[in-house]
């Protein structure tokens, strides 16, 4: 806390973030915060059918209902269908023909209030043929089992097969061969902010949406398609963002279609705001998996070989199921070094809500599972955990130098065997290890883990992020973002970049945040690719007005440019800081000297755009990071044998690689909040109870979240590698840890009580019948 | 459900106000649809969230979980009651200062839990602050730097500032 790194003004030391004052106060505005004058409120009229065959919408008795203004069905977008990339555009704002998951939208209503647009939702008569459905993928792909989409035989809706170098021979030549499968839960993104957009038309041919979207150039796009305008004329105004996490703010729901076609019908403001309970049964959620992992090691305990099996509930529509199987089996081949390595994924339709991205998308399941598979090799081999994992671990590579696993990843710097050594080193391992400790009731073991994920990511099409640097005449900056900062930290980072190149604070920095009319076009935040990519757009934009300024400067001093620099707003010659003037002189000679100058820096990241080619997900090579970030992990864990209740200590330490730490505060918060929230998350507490594709748990109540009266008080080690493809050596903080922290809790739960816990999460019924067999097999034993 | 409009007298943020309201109203929805004070947020309406946190006489409730009606006669403050002019507050000092502030959707629930609790309890252990802020979720930064800013205003507090 409190640490500094680097030789820099602003970036590498504690700088509140710039919407901290805003967020604090309650003055920052979200999504569901706007209101606008003559606005009317919408509703979602959903399937209580999982899979049904719509036979009929009838809406009259909804638009005879006063105060009601506009009904919407799916016959009013013409056959529109939308996806994450072209092959896979299977999804229909609403269904016009069938629903394939419970509460999929069928229609929508305006009206004049809240109640009398829920009235209307019950008045809409829909005929329905209930259809059987698949629940799971082991029902999806029985053979002649119902079909979700009638147009994907099996059921599949990913496949990839992928093999590198000869698995089948190193499995025979290795000492020790294991296999084990592991589960992952279906799980909430868990952002306490639902979705809530407010649309209107400016004009019949321009459209104004204002919606909770962490990526608001993906509904700049599908609304463009969607209502057969430019992109011109599509203007996305971001509003604060309530955390995001992948899938649902990155693309659309219901009610992003709702709110601008009721809009354009009724020529008014229309509001649309989810509950908990919209969100929960039908937003997007992390993928459970079912992860088989055959591993090979030397007696040594040196990995040989893994071939990895993935089956996977995709849900109801294809979404972003595709990168989802390509993360889950591009990073076997880190953060160990692993010379052959075979992938089986299949990824299948249910009737289930879509599954999507999540923090730690993809690498947080096999990561877990080859993690944990690791703790029982070393278990079996009688090698220390620590060991193991610092013996297999890619070494930092040499400046210049770049380490290329066999699947065509390529890595340029790499902490992983230091933030190994520092972990157990904090938490004292070598005096640690193996001792659980028993008080009463209550079993303690400390559990080790090491992770690594991608940043900067890189998928095909378009990748840059752009910025635009627009100096004021009086000096102070305004700094208009194509990225969205949806609480990682983003908007203080790259405000930061360009205070630390124009040798201005950050305080001098306004940022505007997306608007797409005036805001360059941007991916999106997802993938961990904002600070990488956004971050060095930042760079060149200010540097690109920061070369304007200095010509000017260098004129007044009869200098050449390149001997003009500027260091806390004081702009001088280099070889003679005796000529000098303050910042603010500098940007008012530029602007008023006759006939004035405009200056406005402008800049992209060409990082994205890759040294090595992109990722080909069907053949599995190629790097999808820009860079790639490395975690390790200890955690200490209190068991209560009696009941099954783990509860993590304070004994909790986490060393992350970001490369160099921009805002060290925020590494600590998005490495704390990656693991507990998402990580831990996952391995204690949170799992979606499913009946035939109806959720049981809808709400915070049943669906039991991390709270702060358990949270451990984890620390964070940042260690620096300085990676060369990230702005200032950064790479991604966060996504890291998501995927270190299950391991190293079902690790510790192992080392506490001696049972290893396969299918997360590790909830305490799941623990006591476990723990009950357990003292039945040991007393057997005797 | 058409009922009757009811007579609502009620103090926010230190000033009277008279409504006149459907007795079914929700507290959180006249703070914020009547009154626009909209840094109360929702998220949840099971009171599971913490977002909507408000005190009614200097008790933290969930104004999600409160009908309007049942603040007649009492006083209400919301999160933009809470910082003196563009003085912060310094539990809110803190939040900023410490870096705990990540999406900042929770953060005015966590402010207004943390602040009930130090008003009674000036020198809270690191549990009772951690019992005092469970109910309110947050999603992305991990409660540390919550927990350890709500210390830091403590012990600033204490200090006599």
């Amino acid at each position: 806390m409190g640490e500094t790194f680097g030789d820099y003004a602003v970036l590498g030391k504690k700088m509140p973030r710039v919407d901290a004052r805003l967020k604090v106060t309650g003055q920052a505005k979200y999504a569901a915060d706007y209101d606008l004058p003559h606005m009317l409120w919408g509703q979602i009229k959903r399937s209580p059918y999982p899979h049904a065959r719509i036979l009929n919408i009838d809406t009259s008795k909804a638009e005879k209902l006063p105060g009601v203004k506009a009904v919407t069905t799916g016959k009013d977008f013409n056959g529109f269908k939308w996806g994450w990339s072209g092959p896979t555009r299977d999804e229909e704002p609403f269904a016009t023909t069938k629903v394939r998951y419970q509460y999929e939208g069928v229609a929508a209503v305006a009206a004049i209030d809240q109640d009398i647009a829920d009235e209307a939702c019950d008045l809409i008569e829909v005929d329905y043929e209930p259809l059987p459905g698949v629940f799971d993928p082991f029902e999806a792909m029985k053979e002649g089992a119902p079909l979700v989409h009638e147009d994907r035989p099996e059921n599949i809706c990913v496949e990839y097969h992928w093999d590198f170098g000869d698995v089948d021979k190193a499995f025979a030549e290795s000492h020790l061969v294991r296999e084990d499968t592991f589960q992952t839960p279906r799980m909430a993104k868990g952002y306490i902010e639902p979705p809530a957009v407010v649309a209107y038309w400016a004009d019949d041919s321009h459209v104004v949406f204002q919606g909770a979207k962490g990526s608001p150039y993906f509904p700049y796009r599908i609304l463009a398609k969607c209502f057969n305008l430019p992109l011109s004329n599509i203007r996305v105004i971001q509003p604060f963002i309530g955390s995001d996490f992948g899938g649902t703010k990155n693309d659309m729901v219901h009610c992003d279609f709702a709110a601008p076609m009721l809009a354009k019908k009724t020529g008014r403001p229309v509001k649309l705001v989810y509950t908990q309970f919209d969100e929960l049964t039908t937003c997007l959620r992390r993928h459970p998996m079912w992860v088989t992992v055959k591993t090979g090691v030397t007696k040594e305990g040196i990995l040989t070989a893994t071939s990895l099996k993935v089956i996977a509930d995709g849900g109801a529509y294809t979404r972003m199921s595709p990168l989802t199987m390509f993360l889950v089996g591009t990073c076997m081949t880190l953060p160990y070094k692993l010379p052959n390595f075979k992938y089986d994924a299949y990824n299948y339709f249910t009737n289930n809500p879509s599954s999507a991205a999540m923090r730690g998308h993809g690498l947080y399941h096999s990561r877990f599972a080859a993690d944990v598979q690791l703790e029982m090799i070393a278990e079996e081999l009688g090698l220390d955990p620590v060991e193991i994992r610092l013996k297999n671990s890619i070494e930092n590579p040499k400046p210049g130098e770049v380490y290329e696993t066999v699947n065509e990843v390529h890595v340029a710097s790499c902490g992983m065997q230091e933030c190994i050594e520092k972990v157990a080193e904090a938490v004292n391992w070598k005096k640690v290890k193996g001792h659980k400790k028993v008080e009463g009731e209550k079993a303690y073991g400390m559990g080790f883990a090491a992770a690594t994920y991608n940043s900067g990511t890189k998928l095909s099409a378009h990748n840059a992020c752009a910025a635009i640097v627009r100096i004021c005449e009086d000096g102070s900056v305004n700094y208009l973002t194509g990225a969205s900062d949806v609480g990682q930290g983003s908007d203080t980072v790259t405000c930061a970049i360009a205070a630390e190149v124009l040798g201005i604070g950050l305080d001098d920095i306004d940022l505007k945040r997306v608007d797409t009319a005036f805001t360059p076009v941007d991916p999106g935040s997802y993938g961990s690719r904002v600070t990488v990519l956004a971050g060095q757009a930042a760079r060149n934009a200010a540097l690109d007005a920061k070369r304007q300024l200095l010509e000017v400067a260098a004129k007044q001093f009869e200098v050449k440019p390149e001997d003009v620099e500027i260091k806390n707003k004081q702009v001088f010659v280099k070889s003679n800081p005796e000529k000098n003037m303050p910042w603010w002189k500098l940007v008012r000679i530029a602007c008023y000297d006759t006939p004035g100058k405009v200056i406005i820096g402008r800049g992209y990241s060409t990082q994205g755009i890759s040294m090595y080619g992109l990722a080909d997900f069907s053949k599995g090579v190629g790097d999808i990071g820009t860079n790639y970030s490395f975690t390790a992990q200890a955690n200490e864990v209190e068991v209560d044998v009696e009941t099954g209740v783990v509860r993590c200590t304070d004994n909790s330490v986490i060393a992350h690689d970001c490369g160099f730490p921009l805002n060290p505060q925020a590494v600590e918060t998005q490495c704390q909040g990656g693991a507990y929230h998402q990580g831990i998350a996952a391995a204690l507490y949170e799992e979606f109870k499913m009946d035939k594709g109806q959720t049981l748990n809808p709400n915070f109540i049943d669906y039991k979240r991390p709270r702060a009266n358990e949270a451990p008080m984890s620390k964070v080690i940042h260690v620096l590698t300085n990676d060369p493809y990230g702005p200032y050596g950064a790479k991604e903080a966060s996504e890291g840890s998501t995927c270190s922290a299950p391991p190293a809790i079902i690790n510790a739960i192992h080392n506490a009580t001696g049972i290893w816990i396969k299918d997360l999460p590790a909830q305490p019924e799941k623990l006591f019948w476990a723990l009950k067999e357990k003292r039945e097999k040991d007393k057997g034993k005797k | 459900m058409k009922g009757e409009l009811k007579e609502l007298k009620l103090t926010v943020n230190g000033k009277p106000y008279e409504f006149k309201v459907k007795p079914q109203t929700l507290l959180v929805d006249l703070l914020r649809q009547e009154l626009k004070l909209t840094g109360t947020k929702i998220g949840c309406l099971d009171s599971a969230c913490g977002a909507c946190t408000v005190h009614i006489d200097g008790k933290a409730v969930r104004s999600c979980s409160v009908l309007a009606m049942q603040a007649n006669g009492r006083k209400v403050t919301t999160i933009e009651g809470v910082a003196d002019g563009d003085k912060l507050h310094p539990i809110q000092e803190a939040m900023v200062e410490h870096g705990a502030i990540e999406c900042g959707f929770c953060t005015p629930g966590m402010v207004m839990s943390s602040k009930a609790l130090l008003d009674e309890n000036p020198n809270p252990t690191r549990e009772e602050i951690r019992e005092a802020i469970q109910g309110n979720l947050c999603a992305d930064e991990g409660y540390v730097k919550y927990i350890e800013a709500v210390e830091i205003a403590a012990e600033k507090m204490r200090g006599g500032q």
